[in-house]
């Protein structure tokens, strides 16, 4: 994967960048179901290997296969990004240390789950039943701003398409 | 045994991903890219089975649903003449 993140940062032409990003994608999926995170996994291997490869594909029918020059030196942007970072890593200094039972967010709601979801929802996969029971409107209000978001990029790239064609067929009556 | 198929396939997984970095060609690195899904799927069912837990393979045959729709969209937009 680290090979893979370098291959994308040094090529220079965008489709080998789209290519090993969807390979990126792919062995992160399947990492995440090492690590047991199967729902997780799943979105990441449909959004990202699958869906956003598809998208960048079809960007890069509209655009050039070749990354501009840069205009400008990368060390400002590279030191703001490791700023960023230490900032972060700092941050998680705090956190409590992983998976301990008496952190705050392990006393909640989370026994109740772990309790009561099999016999509440009927589903043997605890963090299906919170996504999709527990907190249904919450998906279901998700997946109405996804749903919308793609209705306003289709239109505008209907758009773009339709008058694109009104130009051509202009250019031909004048010929 | 399948520790060893495990082993055999991550070893693949490796020259794949050494082929779709440094591929002369375009087709070196679809059919890379193609191949490295293919082993990684591979690697999630023998890794169901190391662990004790088939039903990974449910998820390996989903993804290698999104690699078949990956490629072909990828093939789609091929044109040719450009590399």
């Amino acid at each position: 994967m680290v090979a893979a993140v370098i291959g994308v940062i040094r090529s220079r032409n965008l489709f080998v960048v789209v290519i090993l990003g969807g390979i990126y994608s792919f062995l992160m999926a399947t990492v995440m179901v090492a690590l047991d995170a199967v729902d997780v996994a799943m979105t990441e291997a449909a959004v990202g290997a699958g869906m956003s490869t598809v998208l960048l594909l079809a960007v890069l029918g509209l655009v050039k296969t070749r990354e501009a020059p840069l205009r400008h030196s990368p060390f400002i942007p590279l030191l703001v990004c490791f700023l960023t970072g230490a900032v972060l890593i700092y941050g998680t200094l705090d956190l409590p240390p992983f998976g301990r039972q008496d952190t705050p967010t392990n006393q909640h709601v989370a026994p109740y789950y772990i309790k009561n979801s099999v016999k509440e929802t009927g589903s043997p996969n605890i963090v299906t039943a919170v996504l999709a029971s527990y907190r249904g409107y919450d998906t279901l209000g998700e997946t109405t701003v996804i749903f919308t978001g793609g209705i306003g990029v289709l239109i505008l790239l209907s758009t773009s398409r339709r008058r694109r064609e009104k130009q051509s067929s202009k250019k031909d009556s004048l010929t | 045994m399948f520790a060893v198929g495990l082993i055999a396939v991550l070893v693949s997984l490796v020259l794949a991903m050494a082929r779709a970095i440094m591929g002369p060609t375009m087709f070196d690195r679809v059919l890379a890219a193609n191949s490295t899904a293919t082993l990684a799927v591979l690697s999630l069912s023998l890794l169901g089975f190391v662990t004790g837990r088939p039903d990974f393979l449910d998820i390996a045959i989903l993804y290698t649903l999104l690699n078949l729709v990956g490629t072909i969209a990828v093939l789609k937009y091929f044109h040719p003449g450009e590399n």
